[in-house]
C-alpha cells in the first residue's frame, strides 16, 4: 500500500502514503473495489494509449520540424484520464495547463485542434462551441483564478457544473496557487484543483519548491481537504476525483488533489532531462507505468490481449493520421489571423495595419 | 463625480442582472471612495462582493466570471496596485478572446482611480494608464468630468472587450456638474472637443482635461484661443480625431501626469508628427511629470503638471515660425 513515490526524496516519501487501489502488477489492492467497470476501463485506456502515441509521433514530427515545441504527457495518463473521466463533459468544465491532452480530447476538443496549435496555427486555439474547456495556458498558475471565477459564476446562476483545474508541482508555488485557493475557500467554488506532481518543474525537483510534506496538505490552510492519490493508478485518482465531483456538486466546496506521478520524458522538446538526475529514478517510475498496469488487470480479467492491443492501435493510429489531414486541410495563417479575434471589432489603426502586412511577401507566402 | 460613478454603477445593474460588481470593501463599506455606496444593500451578497485582499484574485477570478456568463465590474482601490494583477490584466484578460479565438469574450471592467493632487500614501498616485495602452485586446478609457464618468462607464459595462476604467482621484470630491439622471452612453473611442479654438491645440485626458482648460482660460486672457481636446480613449486611440484636432491649429501641447519617458504624450507626439507633419507649425510640446516616481504628498505640487508649465509650452509653439 505505501509504496515510495517520490524516490528522489526518500525521506519525504516514507511518510506519505498516497491512495492506491491498483497495484503496478495490475492487482487490486486487499479489500479495494474496481470503481470503473470493464467497459468504461476500456474506453478510458484507449484515451491513454491515444495520448501516448500522440506524444511520440508529436515528438517525431517536431523532430523532423513538422511540429513545434511541445510538452508530452507520457508517464502522467493514468493522472490526467482518470480525473478527466470522472467529470461529465456535459456541464463539467476543463481548465487545462499545458500537459493534459487527454483531458481536452474527453471534453470534446477534436485532436486537429490541438495539433494545430502545435503547429503555431492561430485558429488551433478555437475550441468549438459547447466544448466546456478554457485554452491551453502557457502562464503557470495563471489559470487558477479563472477556474474559481468560472465555478463561482456558474454556481451563482444555479448551475451544478464543476470546474477542474491542472496544474503542476512547480505552479503550486505561484501567488496565482495561492490567491486561488483562498478565494475559492471564501465562495465555496464547486472547483477541483489537480495538482499533478510529476516530481520536476523543468529542471527544478519538488524540493525546491515547498519545505512542504505534501502540496496536498496545504488545503486545510484555505479551509478545504487535500488528499494524496497514486498519480500512475488509474482507479484511485479516479476515486478520488469523483469524490471531489461529488462533494462540488452538493454545494460543499473546493478539494485540492496531489496526484504523485513521474513525467516519463522531457519537459518539453527543447528540454534536455539528461542535465539534472530526471533520469536516476526514472526505470524505478516506468516499473509503475499507468498503462501497463490497466492493461495487465484486464488481461487477467480476460479484457486484453494482443490481438485486442493490435486492434486498438490500429484504431488509434487512423484517428492520428485522420487529424493530421484534417489539420493539413487548414489554409495556412493569413496576416487577418494577427488581428482577428483581439477585439469585437478591429481598430481603425488595426485596419490599416492589416492592410499594409497583407501585401508583405510572408503573407504572399502564407506562413 | 462618484456619485455619477455609482449611479452608472445601479443603472446598469438595475437594467441587466448579470452585472456583479468584484473588490475590496465594495459591500457594506460601499467601497474606499463610497462608489459602491448602498448597493450591497439594494443589490444583495449575489451581485455585490466583498473580495479576500488580492488584486491578482479579483481581476483573475472576475474572467472566469465573465466567461460563466456574468459582466464583472471589479474595482481595484488605486490604479498603482494593478500591478499585483498585471500579469492577469495584460496576459490573461486582454488575451482571452484571441487565445480562444473568439469563443471567450473578456467583457470585463476594470474600474480603477488614479493621479494626484490628493497627498495619498505612496503608490496610491501613479499613473501608470500608458503600460496598459501598449497591450492589444485592452481597451484603456480616462473620463475628464462627471457627466463623462457616467456615459463611459454605462458605455464600457456594455463593451464585448475588457475596459481599463481609469477614473481622476481628485475629480471624485472636486469634479462637480449637473448629469442627466437617465442612463445614457458616449462615444468612447472618438476624441471630445472640450473647446474649439484656432490657435493652438491643447491634448489631454482624464484630470489634465480640467488643467488644459483653465490653462486655455489663461491664454485667452493673451489673447490665444486653445482647441481643448480630450482623448476619452487611450486604447484604441482616435487617429482621425487627434490628426484633426493636430491639424486644426497646427501647433500642439500634450498633457499628463505621468513620467515624460515612454509616457502616453509620447504616442500622441509621435502619431502627430507622422501624420499631420506638413500641418505643423512647431514642435509637439509635452507637459508632463518628471521622470521620478510620483513624490509623497508634501512634493506632489512641484511633481504635478500646472498652467504656467501649460501656458509656457502653449507660447513655446506660437513662438515658433
Amino acid at each position: 500500500m505505501s509504496v515510495s513515490l517520490t524516490p528522489q526524496f526518500p525521506s519525504l516519501a516514507q511518510r506519505i502514503t498516497p491512495l492506491q487501489l491498483l497495484r503496478p502488477d495490475g492487482t487490486l489492492v486487499g479489500g479495494a473495489e474496481a470503481p470503473l467497470d470493464d467497459v468504461r476501463l476500456q474506453d478510458a485506456l484507449r484515451l491513454m494509449m491515444l495520448s501516448r502515441a500522440v506524444d511520440d509521433k508529436g515528438v517525431s514530427l517536431q523532430r523532423q520540424g513538422r511540429f513545434g515545441t511541445f510538452s508530452t504527457v507520457k508517464g502522467q495518463e493514468a493522472s490526467v484520464v482518470g480525473s478527466a473521466v470522472a467529470l461529465d463533459p456535459s456541464r463539467d468544465w476543463v481548465v487545462p495547463q499545458y500537459r493534459e491532452l487527454p483531458a481536452l480530447l474527453r471534453q470534446g476538443l477534436p485532436l486537429e485542434h490541438f495539433i494545430l496549435y502545435y503547429q503555431g496555427h492561430p485558429a488551433g486555439g478555437r475550441i468549438p462551441e459547447g466544448v466546456r474547456l478554457l485554452p491551453i495556458q502557457i502562464s503557470i498558475a495563471a489559470q487558477l483564478p479563472h477556474a474559481v471565477g468560472l465555478a463561482w459564476g456558474l454556481a451563482l446562476q444555479g448551475s451544478d457544473a464543476v470546474v477542474l483545474a491542472y496544474f503542476g508541482d512547480g505552479a503550486s508555488s505561484e501567488g496565482d496557487f495561492h490567491e486561488a485557493c483562498n478565494l475559492a475557500g471564501v465562495v465555496r467554488a464547486p472547483v477541483i484543483f489537480f495538482l499533478q506532481n510529476n516530481g520536476w518543474a523543468i529542471s527544478t525537483p519538488r524540493s525546491r519548491q515547498s519545505s512542504a510534506r505534501t502540496l496536498a496538505e496545504r488545503a486545510p490552510g484555505y479551509g478545504f481537504d487535500g488528499v494524496v492519490v497514486d498519480g500512475n493508478d488509474l482507479f484511485a485518482v479516479y476515486a478520488a476525483t469523483s469524490q471531489a465531483v461529488e462533494r462540488a456538486r452538493a454545494g460543499r466546496g473546493p478539494t485540492l488533489i496531489e496526484s504523485q506521478t513521474y513525467r516519463f520524458g522531457a519537459h518539453n522538446t527543447a528540454d534536455d532531462p539528461t542535465r539534472y538526475g530526471h533520469g536516476d529514478t526514472l526505470s524505478g517510475w516506468i516499473e509503475r507505468d499507468p498503462v501497463t498496469r490497466v492493461q495487465r488487470y484486464l488481461a487477467a480479467r480476460g479484457q486484453w490481449s494482443d490481438e485486442i492491443e493490435v486492434q486498438v492501435r490500429h484504431g488509434i493510429a487512423a484517428t492520428i493520421d485522420g487529424a493530421l489531414a484534417a489539420a493539413r486541410s487548414v489554409p495556412p495563417p493569413a496576416a487577418a489571423d494577427l488581428f482577428t479575434h483581439t477585439y469585437a471589432e478591429l481598430t481603425p489603426r488595426q485596419v490599416r495595419q492589416l492592410r499594409q502586412l497583407s501585401t508583405t511577401p510572408a503573407a504572399a507566402e502564407g506562413r | 463625480m462618484i456619485e455619477a460613478i455609482r449611479d452608472a454603477l445601479r443603472g446598469e445593474m438595475t437594467a441587466d442582472e448579470r452585472v456583479v460588481l468584484v473588490g475590496q470593501d465594495i459591500g457594506r463599506f460601499g467601497g474606499v471612495f463610497r462608489a459602491t455606496d448602498g448597493l450591497h444593500a439594494e443589490f444583495g451578497e449575489r451581485r455585490v462582493f466583498d473580495m479576500p485582499l488580492a488584486e491578482g484574485a479579483i481581476i483573475g477570478s472576475a474572467l472566469g466570471l465573465a466567461i460563466s456568463g456574468l459582466r464583472p465590474v471589479a474595482e481595484i482601490q488605486f490604479l498603482g496596485f494593478t500591478h499585483q494583477a498585471f500579469h492577469q490584466i495584460v496576459s490573461q484578460v486582454a488575451r482571452m478572446r484571441y487565445r480562444s479565438q473568439g469563443r471567450f469574450p473578456a467583457s470585463v471592467v476594470i474600474r480603477a482611480p488614479f493621479g494626484g493632487g490628493v497627498k495619498t500614501p505612496e503608490l496610491h498616485a501613479d499613473a501608470i494608464e500608458s503600460q496598459y495602452a501598449h497591450v492589444p485586446g485592452l481597451k484603456v478609457v480616462a473620463p475628464s468630468s462627471p457627466r463623462e464618468a457616467k456615459g463611459m462607464l454605462l458605455t464600457a459595462m456594455r463593451d464585448p472587450d475588457p475596459v481599463l476604467f481609469c477614473e481622476p482621484l481628485r475629480g471624485y470630491r472636486l469634479m462637480k456638474e449637473d448629469v442627466p439622471s437617465e442612463s445614457y452612453t458616449l462615444d468612447i473611442d472618438k476624441v471630445r472637443i472640450v473647446r474649439e479654438g484656432t490657435d493652438v491645440t491643447l491634448i489631454a485626458w482624464s484630470a489634465a482635461v480640467d488643467l488644459a482648460s483653465r490653462a486655455a482660460d489663461a491664454l485667452l486672457s493673451e489673447g490665444v484661443r486653445a482647441h481643448v481636446v480630450d482623448l476619452r480613449s487611450i486604447a484604441p486611440l482616435d487617429v482621425d480625431g487627434l490628426i484633426a484636432a493636430a491639424e486644426r491649429t497646427g501647433r500642439c501641447v500634450v498633457i499628463h501626469e505621468a513620467p515624460l519617458t515612454a509616457g502616453f504624450g509620447a504616442e500622441v507626439a509621435a502619431t502627430i508628427s507622422c501624420e499631420a507633419f506638413y500641418a505643423l507649425q512647431a514642435p509637439v510640446e509635452r507637459v508632463t511629470g518628471p521622470d521620478a516616481p510620483f513624490p509623497l504628498a508634501g512634493a506632489e505640487q512641484i511633481y504635478l503638471p500646472d498652467v504656467s508649465q501649460v501656458v509656457a509650452a502653449a507660447r513655446r509653439t506660437l513662438a515658433a515660425s
